[in-house]
């Protein structure tokens, strides 16, 4: 059930070459992580729109595999 | 957005009501520390909310998450508009700028 953070890293990055990412696993279980990802792409998205494409690059494993990501989205200086 | 017959009922559920959250639980006994998180944050701003437990009909539980293109729960709408899961809702509640939306849509707080 459980993802590494190695993993989410990378469909991260491979949805979005150019992002910043930080994953912290929280809990220490594998299953509890935040992330922290920054990337010109979310420019003159908003917020929720952030947050699926960051969804859709971790293609449906959110809410299944991946059980709790606090995930925090921004656009680069 | 499909035409699966819970989405009608979710579309109506928005219509009626200004401020509906679709959570883990009931406002009073969450049952998950996300779902806890927003009732919370919307208790804190002041807000009357509907709190619509996913749990008890699953149907529910996966159509919600077609509905807002959403993987997870709990799910915030305000007048019919998909504002945010939990982490959104608690970013926007500590910037100030949930109330400000919800001032904005006309929506009425408490004290």
């Amino acid at each position: 059930m459980a993802m590494s953070a190695t993993e989410i890293e990378g469909l991260i990055k491979e949805a979005f070459p150019d992002a910043d990412v930080l994953i912290k696993d929280l809990a220490g279980d594998g299953d509890h992580y935040a992330a922290q990802v920054a990337s010109t792409a979310f420019s003159g998205k908003s917020r929720v729109q952030q947050h699926q494409m960051v969804y859709d690059a971790l293609k449906g494993k959110m809410g299944n595999e991946l059980h709790a990501l606090a995930l925090q989205t921004s656009i680069p200086e | 957005m499909s035409d699966h017959p819970k989405h009608a009922e979710i579309q109506r559920e928005l219509d009626e009501n200004d401020v509906v959250l679709f959570m883990k639980g009931s406002p009073m006994m969450p049952q998950c520390g996300f779902s806890a998180a927003v009732s919370q944050v919307l208790s804190e701003v002041g807000v009357k909310f509907k709190g619509i437990d996913v749990l008890s009909d699953a149907d529910l539980r996966d159509e919600i998450k077609n509905f807002s293109n959403w993987p997870t729960i709990p799910q915030l709408y305000v007048k019919g508009e998909f504002l945010g899961g939990c982490d959104i809702i608690r970013e926007m509640h500590a910037t100030g700028e949930l109330k400000k939306v919800l001032d904005e849509k006309g929506v009425q707080l408490a004290g």
